[in-house]
């Protein structure tokens, strides 16, 4: 592995310090479970390593009735051992559970996953189903934006020089709101998403009607996608095996995949709709089962 | 898990039974040491610097700036090693020509895939040796590369060798060509049997190139003396295999190499070439100072030995009544960079469970622009078995007829003369069907939608060749055991099993250890599943030479003739009654006298070849193309099972493999040649998550070439998994599979076609 | 090059300090520094579970951690893994089942099962597998590793290595 330096700053300020000197040659790190293989192959060429986890903020999990904040560097497994979090944001501890393998989880944080910016990326489009904002922490002090509009395409995203993500704030759930995320991999564990799809809707009290949805899809695109076509097909619709469907036909005409190891574009676009309508299904069930 | 004997009468006090292997200890606490695990004094590390490109002429090589880098030692390219000689080197299983050796351990004027290793450097630290490899400055003529047998084979392919010809029917040509050589087996009369055929199917088919997958990276250690002598520590499944390609390359004698085999994790074929061993010892030759190199997983992928992808075209015609009138294959394996594809082993197989009156079989071995194929369990079978028992299973359905009878109804049997031209003695093909047919799995009907069940049935010659033991016997009565086999999975167990039987000992008293290559006789590699057959046997000849010299003793003991006592029941017995156990003569004895030493060497001709049936249940999403798989049983003849636990575990294995094989793993290689898929993420061999239990039926029918029935077991299992899925997922959703891996996109991609 | 740092770790129960660069991985320094080769290497990019350590308490593949981040952490080993000379009951149950076949799978799956006992010691076949779905074996087919830990499951009562999650 190339040579670096290594710093673990235990404030915000000091970080953001850190991450404006060396040139743009230094590199926040969380888990580091993508950051040290990417260094190992030359994909990334870091002088220095800022590991944030000993900023206290940045390992803090805060759920209360306004919503919940995590801290950027939160490890999957705390998220999926926390009762609350896996009933209120059930996407996001779906995405927690699959991310690698257990050891994995151990160290892999969902900021990290975000700032990978990998357009397979198991915890984004949960993270925009269920409307987070990130809070993000720089030189001209600190800023929050949608989740939306975080990734710009492989590998890259909004933030700028000296910026780095602190937490990111996910709203209250809301009544008869139900979430899910699942992805299709070729094995049943330790692989990378060929299509992921995160929803979350919201139905009426008897559990009939659509009344809010989101939905987002992964790994069909350069970037993470907002399917907005899909959630306004099911918006203001009765719940039903026709109306999923439409939403499920929105999501698959957004797909623009690629051809690659893990899929074909026929594969990658047929499976889109295909997983859109299953995780509509078992978000429907959630939001009805509360 | 159940097991069958044939055969039972014969009882042994040691054979059968599963005591705790000698090395499990270490291994449960981290204490053995494997390949990797080496330290000396003084060591450098290296690094090897491949090619990028997958063909290329390798116009200059710079490494000046590398060698400035402080830390490093010396840098080596193809031009440290002699020019070797236009020789053949067998190695057990697989042999290869001296220069492409040479060329293949570092590339000589062309890099011939990606991953080819150009140059290789020795520095304090595996990091600053990495540094140092960006330094060197290689200027390739990038060339276009050819990457399947199909296109290889094209007159006008790019051609990979200016001194290839194609050596066709046995004949030499003039014609240079990426086809190193076209061979031809013929039975009978192939018209007259087609014509007399009810039906005939005939199909097309394509299997990736797959990777071994050891968990264990390659690795190897070498140190140059100042005498000229070279010891290597290393991870190897054949330590004189290693030692003589060393020894060959760097053109010193045999007897100057000491190769000290290490603990190995995995090998499955792949580690009997060497890659490293041999540059490290130029490395240390350069710098007078050992020196070690380990892989990474991605050079693994790339730089050494998978097994071939394959192009293969299988016509079968039976009768009415379900017997096969006449059988055709036409088989194109990739070799990769150098000629030397296990074709000839597939060619033999394709049909070999069978009684095929009259066929005939085309076989070639094509160079293709990929790392230079290795043996993988079984080489050459799975490629071939998946074609043969699909369209048998096709054959089947057009004739109504049930697979598990067609397969009896043809099953080869003692004296059934194979394609390529030997007759079986006795075997076991029928009764590893049988084991199936009156297995629960079998028995117990699958219900439930978008589910099938497959079977298929596979077979491996096995191998005998040389192998070695020493025994001596301590003063208390126990044995040391030293043999010349690299134990990858348990087998020093298994053949000190052999030695106990023999003696009538206690397997704990008998301690087995893996010799160097100067401290046992000469031993072929683990692989051909000959370790349990050739070198059990080698044990069993050094038991029957300790039994000697204890008659002797016992004789003198009692003052009676050696012609009135007797070695039996762990003991000798003598005149009158007398009768003393192994352990009280020795150690009444031991004071007086020579040392009690035991050889036994083998070199057996009859492996007794083995047949494996495999039986699964899948799922298939019709949404997705998934296939889960829900149950596996695998049937197997063995012979004898020595230790029944491991020979459990490598039916297990070999069908854990299969099913990768079959199912998700391939190498997945873009238009300019670049595997895109060289890590443990990408390439999907099974996880635990992704299968069920694995019920393994172990059918014994002894093999009589062998003292206790041993038949090699290996190998074979990972033969019909492939096949067995292919024919399970028609059953459950109707499309039949001609490709592997029968991955997602490809399934769904079949399913969508059929609507 | 980056200056080399001062990491003081509690390895096994044993307070133990090295020094290391900040490139070094934890693998790197167990193995190359501190002579300790029972964590095995099988890939170095997260992918086989071969490296699996206890990192405070949890599993980790040791391959993806640098070794400067355990500075006031404590590091649980293969070597650790057997107390007062005894066997843990998981190493007798991969002896008794023959789980392993070259073994070199073997520490990290014997480490990642430790701590799924220690989180779940009545595990389900499918929690098993679960669980063990970031170790790769290459030779068993799983089936006698699987066993193995249900086998070790049955028996864990009372062992005093018990590792805390
Ligand atoms: C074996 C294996 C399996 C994997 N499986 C999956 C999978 O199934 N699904 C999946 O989505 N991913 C997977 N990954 C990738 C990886 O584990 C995840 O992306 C993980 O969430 C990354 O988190 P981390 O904390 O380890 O990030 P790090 O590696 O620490 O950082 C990742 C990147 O983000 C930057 N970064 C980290 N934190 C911040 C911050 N707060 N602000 C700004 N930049 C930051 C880093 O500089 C780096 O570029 C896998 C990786 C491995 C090794
Ligand atoms: S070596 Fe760490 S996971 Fe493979
Ligand atoms: S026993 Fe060899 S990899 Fe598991």
């Amino acid at each position: 592995m190339r040579d670096f330096d290594y710093a673990a700053p235990t404030t915000v300020a000091e970080a953001v310090q850190l991450l404006q000197s060396h040139n743009g040659a230094a590199r926040p790190m969380a888990g580091g479970t993508d950051l040290i293989d990417q260094v190992r192959v030359g994909r990334l060429t870091p002088d220095l390593v800022v590991d944030i986890k000993k900023i206290p903020e940045l390992t803090a999990i805060d759920f209360s009735t306004t919503g919940l904040r995590i801290g950027a560097a939160v490890p999957c497994y705390r998220l999926y051992h926390d009762a609350q979090i896996t009933a209120a944001y059930s996407a996001l501890t779906d995405s927690a559970t699959i991310i690698g393998g257990i050891q994995i989880q151990s160290r892999a944080s969902v900021g990290g996953n975000l700032c990978n910016s990998g357009p397979a990326a198991d915890s984004t489009p949960s993270l925009i189903a269920l409307g987070a904002i990130v809070v993000i922490a720089g030189p001209k002090g600190t800023r929050e934006v949608s989740v939306d509009t975080f990734c710009t395409g492989p590998g890259k995203n909004i933030l700028e020089r000296g910026e780095f993500v602190v937490e990111i704030k996910l709203p209250a759930r809301a009544a008869h709101s139900g979430s899910a995320y699942q992805r299709f991999i070729p094995r049943n564990e330790m692989d990378i998403a060929v299509v992921g799809v995160g929803v979350s809707v919201t139905l009426d009290a008897a559990g009939q009607n659509f009344v809010a949805a989101k939905i987002a899809l992964g790994a069909v695109a350069a970037k993470p996608l907002v399917a907005d076509a899909a959630a306004k097909a099911l918006i203001g619709q009765a719940v039903s095996e026709a109306t999923i469907q439409k939403a499920a036909e929105a999501a698959r005409a957004i797909a623009t995949p690629i051809d690659d190891m893990r899929g074909t574009i026929e594969f990658r676009k047929h499976v889109t709709g295909v997983l859109t309508a299953r995780v509509i299904q078992q978000a429907v069930e959630r939001a009805r089962a509360t | 898990m159940s097991t069958t004997e044939a055969n039972p009468g014969k009882k042994y006090t040691v054979i059968g039974t599963r005591p705790i292997r000698h090395d499990g200890v270490d291994k449960v606490t981290g204490r053995a040491k494997y390949g990797g695990d080496i330290r000396l004094t003084g060591m450098l590390f290296g690094v090897m610097l491949r090619s990028p490109h997958a063909h290329a002429n390798i116009k200059s090589i710079d490494y000046s700036a590398a060698l400035a880098l402080p830390g490093v030692h010396a840098v080596v390219t193809v031009d440290d090693f002699p020019d070797a000689e236009n020789k053949i080197a067998e190695l057990g299983e697989g042999a290869i020509n001296l220069q492409h050796l040479r060329h293949n351990v570092l590339a000589g004027p062309k890099a011939l895939y990606r991953g080819h290793a150009v140059a290789a450097v020795a520095a304090d630290t595996v990091n600053i040796a990495e540094d140092a490899c960006k330094l060197i400055k290689v200027e390739y003529e990038v060339l276009k590369p050819v990457l399947t047998a199909p296109e290889a084979m094209k007159p006008d392919a790019p051609l990979l060798h200016n001194n290839v010809y194609t050596n066709s029917l046995g004949e030499e040509t003039k014609q240079l060509s990426n086809v190193a050589k076209h061979f031809r087996f013929e039975k009978g009369d192939l018209e007259a049997g087609f014509k007399a055929a009810k039906v005939i199917v005939e199909r097309e088919f394509n299997t990736a190139t797959v990777h071994q997958g050891y968990i264990e990276p390659h690795n190897g250690t070498a140190m140059w003396n100042s005498d000229g002598k070279v010891t290597v520590w290393c991870s190897t499944q054949g330590s004189f295999t290693a030692r003589q390609q060393v020894a060959e390359l760097c053109h010193i004698p045999v007897g100057n190499v000491k190769v000290i085999p290490m603990e190995i994790g995995g090998g499955f074929g792949g580690k009997v070439s060497v890659y490293l061993e041999p540059v490290a010892a130029i490395l240390s030759k350069k710098t007078g100072r050992p020196v070690k190199i380990i892989m990474n997983r991605a050079d693994c992928f790339e730089g050494t030995g998978p097994t071939p992808g394959s192009y293969i075209r299988v016509k079968m015609g039976a009768d009415a009544n379900g017997k096969i009138t006449a059988a055709e294959a036409y088989m194109a394996y990739e070799a990769g960079g150098y000629p030397g594809s296990p074709i000839g082993a597939g060619a033999m197989c394709v049909f070999a469970c069978y009684d095929v009156p009259n066929g005939k079989v085309d076989g070639f071995d094509v160079c293709v622009n990929k790392p230079h194929t290795n043996a993988y369990r079984a080489p050459g079978a799975t490629n071939a078995a998946m074609a043969t028992e699909t369209v048998i299973d096709e054959i089947c359905e057009q004739l109504k007829m049930c697979s598990m009878e067609f397969r009896l109804k043809n099953a080869a049997v003692e004296g059934t003369r194979r394609i390529d031209g030997p007759v079986y003695p006795r075997i076991g093909m029928i009764e590893s069907v049988e084991a199936i047919k009156n297995s629960d799995h079998w028995k117990t009907p699958l219900t439930g939608k978008n589910r099938g069940r497959g079977i298929a049935t596979g077979f491996w010659f096995n191998c005998g060749l040389k192998s070695a033991v020493t025994a001596t016997v301590n003063f208390d009565g126990s044995v040391g055991l030293v043999e010349g086999s690299t134990d990858i999975g348990g087998s020093r167990t298994g053949i000190a099993m052999q030695f106990a039987e023999t003696l009538g000992i206690p397997v704990d008293q008998v301690m087995p250890s893996v010799g160097d290559t100067d401290s046992v006789g000469y031993t072929d590699v683990t692989g051909g599943s000959r370790v349990t057959f050739a070198t059990g046997w080698a044990a069993y000849e050094a038991g029957l030479d300790i039994a000697r010299q204890m008659c002797q003793r016992a004789a003198t003991l009692w003052e009676v003739p050696a012609d009135q006592v007797k070695y039996e029941n762990g003991g000798v017995s003598g005149p009158g009654g007398k009768q003393i156990s192994f352990k009280d003569l020795v150690v009444q004895t031991c004071k007086h006298g020579e040392p009690i030493v035991g050889r036994g060497s083998a070199d057996p001709q009859c492996p007794g070849g083995a047949f494996a049936t495999h039986c699964v249940d899948v799922e298939v999403d019709p949404d997705t193309g998934k296939v889960t798989v829900l149950r596996y049983t695998a049937s197997q003849d063995v012979g004898t099972a020595i230790h029944p636990a491991y020979v459990e575990g490598q039916i297990q294995g070999g069908a854990v493999q299969g099913i990768g094989w079959g199912l998700n793993e391939e190498y997945f290689y873009d238009q300019s040649g670049v595997m895109r898929n060289s890590t443990f993420l990408d390439y999907r061999m099974p996880t635990c998550l992704d299968l069920p239990m694995i019920e393994a039926i172990i059918v014994e029918v002894p093999n009589p070439g062998h003292p206790y029935g041993v038949r090699g077991v290996g190998e074979v299992p990972i033969v019909p998994p492939p096949a067995a899925l292919a024919n399970a997922i028609y059953n459950a959703v109707g499309v039949r599979m001609t490709q592997l891996p029968m991955s997602p996109p490809r399934v769904l991609h079949e399913i969508l076609a059929k609507k | 090059m980056a200056k080399k740092r001062i990491v003081s770790t509690t390895i096994n129960g044993t307070q133990k300090d090295f020094l290391c660069e900040p490139r070094q991985t934890l693998l790197e320094v167990l193995r190359d520094s501190l002579d300790m080769t029972g964590t095995k290497e099988g890939c170095s990019n997260g992918n086989c579970g071969a490296c699996t350590v206890h990192l405070d308490g949890r599993p980790v593949v040791s391959c993806l951690v640098l070794a400067v981040e355990a500075d006031g952490a404590t590091v649980e080993t293969i070597e650790g893994v057997a107390c007062n000379g005894q066997l843990h009951p998981l190493q007798d149950s991969f002896l008794n089942n023959a789980a392993l076949q070259c073994g070199i799978c073997t520490p990290g799956f014997i480490m990642q099962a430790k701590s799924l006992l220690a989180e779940n010691p009545n595990p389900s076949e499918h929690d098993i597998r679960f669980y063990l779905a970031g170790n790769l074996c290459r030779c068993t087919g799983y089936d006698k590793i699987v066993r193995a830990v249900q086998d070790a499951a049955g028996k864990m009562s009372g062992c005093c290595s018990e590792a805390k999650v």
